[in-house]
This record gives structure tokens, C-alpha cells and sequence, in this order.
């Protein structure tokens, strides 16, 4: 573990937190929205695994874990939005589900 | 008797709460017998407290009852409080006595009215009004009395609300004697500033003490009362009002012109006399503003043709002699006119209703004519009236009176030439419409009909007051022709005594000009109306003197003056104005945020996208600001 630097990982955090960004910002159907805020979710966990790591302290794991649980939650609810979206308006493209427009 | 003198001002006011409350319950006699008859009691009771003041005069030469207390903050304490002294003596006589004789004629006059209970409801009102002026022991008081009388014109003039000229009349009576009564109002305060009382007697007594003679304060305070006066008794440029005022019924003309109202102004200069003798220039200004009235309202009443509007005028004219008389001092002399003004002008007025009332309600003077016969008691008080309104000398009273003024226009310390020479010039236009209004009215051809005669009780008033027209004249002669002047001896009690010139011959000259003046006056205007009708005819082809008789049929166009230089221009701001400019503001404010909700709402374009890049760029300025700072 030692062998590995902190500021490597949190490259690599960095790296899959932009892959997320940029899913979010270019994909258009909603679902793969979802995953690629799950990827950002997963990007900030690893930092806080990385910070935990070196400074040795356990909060950094308990972090992750509650990320992981929000994750969960969050995932159900935003799955269950988009089963309802589908639902209604027969499509998951974000560019046609404007009507929260003023 | 001192203790009765509250039943004078308490008795008409009983009568109009009698007759406002209860009034549309009330058969007509009753209605006419509460109405008239708290005037008549109350002049019955002022001729017995007359008679006793006279016979036994208090040592103060003043009556006093204070009822209660008005009102009572810090150092000014207000007393609903009465005085009668011989000046006020006189102003109540007047005012019950012909106003007693006013009511009685309007019981017929009026009778087929159905606004009965209101009319007598208002006149009585009216002559209370009257009286707590005259009477008043303050001017707050004096003011109630003011104001009230404003009040009652107002109702009055309005009478008969169904006609529109009828209202606009009472409304241009009501502003304009307001400006009057506001610069009156001020005058009051500055008066109570200066000497801290409004008591009248300790304003007499203070005021020498207080002020120099002819110091600023004083000259304002007497300026700004001679406004107030101005405006209730019609002087120029404040007079348009009166002539307007003839929509009134005919008895309230009477009540206006002769009892009441206007000559409000009169005694308001007279009681508060110490002032303006304190400053020369408040005098010079009443003597030169009442000089250019009886002028002016003089040449209008010779080219009117209406006969009230006549009537009307030659009260301004009148009252603008009592103003010139007060101006040079001619303290008694201007109150005896006002004396004589009152019986022969309320004789004129109802004399004019009675005709208008005959004549199937005819105003025209154009369209009468030839009632001498028909109409003889109307006829011979009418000549009575007009001939003591034209002064003809020594048979009536309105020469011995008008002749005091002219004689004191130019003996009087404060006299001089020109006023004379103008009061003059008004007395020949006296006698010359005097004479027109007999000649046009009452000789020639009949051009219409006589509906109905008037009745017993319109005509005994007028008998009576015709009585007095000829014969009051007879208490005060010119000193050099009788030493008789049972008016003026009273009225010295009170006022001063007219300070003459030395070096004055020939009194009597000046009364033979006086005579010969008014004789050419009506000779004039028996040539040019009954003589020699032709010359009138020939004057009305030419175009400048068809102009001029325009100019003064208008009013010398005061009304016309007003309407360009303070009507006008309001109406121009008003209707410039009339989006608000302050709204303006209000409505910018509220725009302004719309625009700016409409600029932010373009953000909210439901692109989750774009609110990403929102969030994230909201992020990296957050984390630059960090870095940064």
C-alpha cells in the first residue's frame, strides 16, 4: 500500500471524476446520466480512501461506505424517477424532457 | 336686560334646529310661524335692549355676558362670550329688524315652495350666523360667525340645487369669499402671535401699546384683515361672486345685500379699527380699493339689464363707498351708510322679487315696463328705494348719508380730491341707473303680462321698509344745515370721531355739487330711457361704444381675467398631469423588476445540461475564489 503515492490515487480519482463530468454533460439519455453520476460518486470515494490512507486515520473508509450507502439510495430513487419519466413522456432524452422550463 | 342678550343670537338658531329636525313633519303656517317668528321676537327683544342701552347707557358703553367657556389651551382661553356696544347696537338692529321683515315678506314669497322648512331652516341660520358675528367678544367667535355666514350664502344661493348655475353660483360664492376668509384666518394668528390675545377689547387696548404706528406687523395684520373683509363684502377684485349670487330667491338677495354678509367686511374694519389706524397704508388702501369699486360695479350697473344683477351691482358700488368712508377715517359715516344701505336696498330687492314673481319670473328689465298703474305700492316703495339708493337730496335718507361720505372724501384727514372726485363720478352713475331702473321697469308700454298681485304680507315690509328709506336719513343732518346727529353721538362712543383737515370753508358748496350731481344723474337717465330713446339706439350703432357696454355688462371682464390666469393654467397642469408623475416612479420601480425576472427567467430553460454547467462553473469559481484568496 505504502508503495503507492497519495497523490497517484488522487489522480486517478481526478481522471474518473472528469470521465463522470463529461458523461453527465454529453450523454443524453438519462439512465447513463445516472451512471456517470455514480462514476463521480465513486471518484470522490477514492479520494477520501486516498486521504485516509495517508494520513492513516479510519474516517476516510467510513466516508466511502456512507458515499456507498447514499449511492444506493440515491440510485432507487433516480431509477424509480426514470421509470416514471418513461412512463409519462415515452422517452429518457434529456434534450426533449424541458418542461421545468420557465 | 344685560342677562337677555343671549336669547338675540339663541332664538334664530332655536328656530332652524326647529325647523332642520323636525321641518318635513311640519305643517306650512307652523314652518312659517317658527321661522319667521324667532326673527321676529328676536328684533322685538333687540328693539327693547336697544331702547334701554340708549336710555341708560352702561358706564363702559359696553354690555357683556360670557356664557361659557369655549375652549381653553395654554395662554388662549376662548369664551362663548356676547358684547354689545353701539356699533354692534347698530349691525344688530339692522340685521333682526330687516331680516324680520325679510322673513315675513318670504312667507308669501316662498309659500308654494317645497322646500319651505329648508329655506327658513337656512335664513334663519343665516341670521344667527349674522349675529354672533356682530356680537362676538373675540374673534374666534367673530370668525364662527364668519364662517357660519359663508355657510349659510352658500345653501342659500344654492337653493334651488336643480339648476346647475344655480350650484356653480354657490360654489363661486363659497371660494371666493374662502380666499378672503383665509388670509383673514392668517391675519388672526398673526394677531394672537404679536399680542397673545384674541379678546376684541384688549386687542383695542393692546395694539396702541404693542406696535408703532405704521410698523410692518401692523400693516400686515390690517392688510391681511382688509382681505377678509374684501371677500365677504364683494370688493375688488374679490367681487365676482355677488353678481353671480342673484340665483339665490329674491329674499335672500335682500338678506345678502342689505342685513347680512356683506357688510360683514364693513364692520369687521370698524371693530378692529385701532388696527388699521396704526397703519396709514392698510387705510389708503381700503379708501383707494372701495373708490375703485363703487366705480367699477357702478359703470356695470348701468348696462345690466337684469334686474337683480342691477340690484347687485350697485350693492358693490355701495359697500365700496362704506369701504372709501372707513378708509378715510370716516369711521361713523361709513357705519350710517351701512345704516340707510340696509332699508333701501333690502326694499330694492324685495320690490324686484315681488316684480319678477308678477311677471311669470321675467329677470329682463327690457321685457317690463309699464307697471306704474297696475302695480302701484310696488311702484311707489320701488321709487322710494331707488331714489334714497340715488340719493336725491334732503327727502332721502340716502343723501344725508352719501352726502357725509363725499364731504368727508374731501375734508377728511386721510381725504383727498381724487377719491372725491371719484365718489362723484359714482354718485352721478347712482342716480343715472337709479333713474334707468324706474323708468325702464316701471313707465312705457306693458310688454308683459301680470300673472298675480303680491299679497298683503309682501307688500307691508316693503311699506315699511320704504318708511325708513325716506325717513332714517332724518336722525343725523349735516351739521351746517341742523344740529341733529343722534347716530353719530352713539357711534362715537365706539369709533373715533373724523378727524378733518383745518382750514375747510364751505361745507355747503360741497353739498350743492353733491345735489347737483345726483339731479343731473337722474335727469340723464330720464333723458336718454324716456325723452329721447332714440339717442341709445343711435350710441348702439357704433361699435366702440357697443365694445365698452360689453366690457362693462361683463364685469370689466373679471370673470373672464380669472378664468385666463388661474383656471386655465390649473386646468393645464391638471390635465398635463393627469398620468401622475408620481406614479411614475412607483410603476418605473415596479417594471424595472420585471425586466430584470424576465432577463433571469432565460436561465431557467429546463436544460439539465446547462444547469450542470451552472453548478459546475458556480464550483470552480468558488475553488478559483479559494485558491486565489
Amino acid at each position: 500500500m505504502s508503495s503507492i503515492h497519495a497523490h497517484t490515487v488522487l489522480i486517478v480519482a481526478s481522471i474518473l471524476f472528469v470521465l463522470g463530468l463529461v458523461g453527465v454533460l454529453t450523454r443524453k439519455n438519462v439512465i447513463f446520466i445516472l451512471l456517470s453520476i455514480e462514476i463521480m460518486l465513486n471518484a470522490a470515494g477514492l479520494a477520501f480512501i486516498a486521504a485516509g490512507a495517508k494520513w492513516q486515520q479510519p474516517d476516510g473508509q467510513v466516508m466511502f461506505l456512507f458515499i456507498l450507502s447514499m449511492a444506493a439510495a440515491e440510485v432507487s430513487v433516480g431509477l424509480a424517477l426514470v421509470l416514471q419519466i418513461h412512463h409519462q413522456h415515452k422517452t429518457l432524452d434529456v434534450e426533449q424532457l424541458k418542461e421545468l422550463k420557465d | 336686560m344685560q342677562q337677555y342678550l343671549y336669547l338675540i343670537p339663541a332664538l334664530p338658531l332655536a328656530g332652524f334646529l326647529a325647523l332642520s329636525l323636525a321641518g318635513r313633519r311640519l305643517s306650512a303656517n307652523l314652518i312659517a310661524g317658527i321661522g319667521a317668528g324667532s326673527i321676529c321676537i328676536t328684533a322685538v327683544i333687540t328693539i327693547l335692549l336697544g331702547i334701554q342701552f340708549l336710555q341708560s347707557p352702561p358706564e363702559t358703553g359696553v354690555w357683556q355676558q360670557t356664557l361659557w367657556q369655549w375652549f381653553h389651551i395654554s395662554n388662549l382661553s376662548v369664551d362663548i362670550s356676547l358684547r354689545v356696544d353701539a356699533l354692534s347696537l347698530a349691525f344688530i338692529f339692522i340685521i333682526t329688524f330687516i331680516g324680520a321683515l325679510i322673513h315675513i315678506y318670504s312667507i308669501a314669497f316662498m309659500r308654494h315652495d317645497r322646500d319651505y322648512a329648508r329655506f327658513f331652516a337656512s335664513m334663519n341660520l343665516f341670521v344667527c350666523a349674522m349675529l354672533i358675528l356682530v356680537m362676538a367678544n373675540n374673534l374666534v367667535l367673530l370668525y364662527l360667525g364668519w364662517e357660519g355666514v359663508g355657510l349659510c350664502s352658500y345653501l342659500l344661493i344654492g337653493f334651488w340645487y336643480e339648476t346647475p348655475a344655480n350650484y356653480k353660483a354657490a360654489n363661486k360664492a363659497f371660494v371666493i369669499t374662502r380666499i378672503g376668509d383665509t388670509a383673514m384666518i392668517i391675519g388672526l394668528f398673526l394677531l394672537f402671535k404679536e399680542l397673545g390675545t384674541l379678546n376684541i377689547a384688549d386687542i383695542l387696548h393692546l395694539a396702541p401699546e404693542h406696535f408703532a404706528t405704521s410698523a410692518t406687523g401692523i400693516s400686515l395684520i390690517a392688510l391681511l384683515l382688509l382681505a377678509g373683509g374684501m371677500g365677504k363684502s364683494a370688493q375688488v377684485p374679490l367681487h365676482t361672486w355677488l353678481p353671480d349670487a342673484m340665483a339665490g330667491p329674491s329674499p335672500v338677495s335682500a338678506l345678502i345685500h342689505a342685513a347680512t354678509m356683506v357688510t360683514a367686511g364693513v364692520y369687521l374694519i370698524a371693530r378692529m379699527h385701532t388696527i388699521f389706524e396704526l397703519s396709514p397704508l392698510a387705510m389708503q388702501v381700503t379708501a383707494i380699493i372701495g373708490a375703485i369699486t363703487l366705480f367699477t360695479a357702478g359703470c356695470s350697473a348701468m348696462v345690466q339689464t337684469d334686474i337683480k344683477r342691477i340690484l347687485a351691482y350697485s350693492t358693490i358700488s355701495q359697500i365700496g363707498y362704506m369701504f372709501l368712508a372707513l378708509g378715510i377715517g370716516a369711521w361713523s359715516a361709513a357705519i350710517f351708510h351701512f345704516f340707510i344701505h340696509a332699508f333701501f336696498k333690502a326694499l330694492l330687492f324685495l320690490a324686484a322679487g315681488a316684480v319678477i314673481e308678477s311677471l311669470h319670473h321675467e329677470h329682463n328689465i327690457f321685457k317690463m315696463g309699464g307697471l306704474k298703474n297696475k302695480m302701484p305700492v310696488i311702484y311707489w316703495t320701488f321709487v322710494a328705494g331707488a331714489a334714497a339708493l340715488a340719493a336725491l337730496p334732503l327727502v332721502t335718507a340716502g343723501f344725508f348719508s352719501k352726502d357725509q361720505i363725499l364731504w368727508y372724501a374731501w375734508s377728511a384727514g386721510n381725504g383727498h380730491p381724487v377719491l372725491w372726485a371719484v365718489a362723484l363720478c359714482g354718485a352721478f352713475i347712482t342716480a343715472f341707473y337709479s333713474t334707468r331702473l324706474i323708468v325702464v321697469v316701471f313707465w312705457g308700454e306693458m310688454k308683459t303680462s301680470i300673472s298675480h298681485l303680491p299679497p298683503k304680507t309682501m307688500t307691508i315690509p316693503l311699506i315699511i321698509l320704504a318708511f325708513f328709506s325716506i325717513t332714517a336719513g332724518w336722525i343725523e343732518w349735516p351739521h351746517n344745515l341742523l344740529h341733529l346727529s343722534l347716530f353719530s353721538e352713539h357711534i362715537q362712543h365706539v369709533l373715533p370721531a373724523t378727524i378733518l383737515q383745518t382750514h375747510l370753508h364751505g361745507e355747503i358748496f360741497f353739498q350743492l355739487i353733491a345735489a347737483i350731481i345726483t339731479l343731473t344723474g337722474i335727469y340723464t337717465g330720464y333723458l336718454l330711457y324716456h325723452l329721447q330713446p332714440e339717442v341709445i339706439l343711435q350710441w348702439k350703432q357704433r361699435s366702440a361704444l357697443v365694445e365698452i357696454r360689453e366690457f362693462f355688462f361683463s364685469g370689466w371682464k373679471f370673470d373672464q381675467l380669472y378664468n385666463n390666469i388661474i383656471v386655465k393654467p390649473f386646468q393645464f397642469i391638471t390635465s398635463t398631469n393627469k398620468s401622475d408623475a408620481f406614479d411614475k416612479i412607483y410603476n418605473g420601480i415596479a417594471s424595472a423588476n420585471l425586466h430584470l425576472n424576465q432577463l433571469f427567467s432565460i436561465s431557467q430553460n429546463g436544460s439539465l445540461r446547462w444547469y450542470v454547467v451552472g453548478v459546475l462553473i458556480g464550483i470552480l469559481f468558488i475553488i478559483t475564489l479559494q485558491l486565489l484568496l
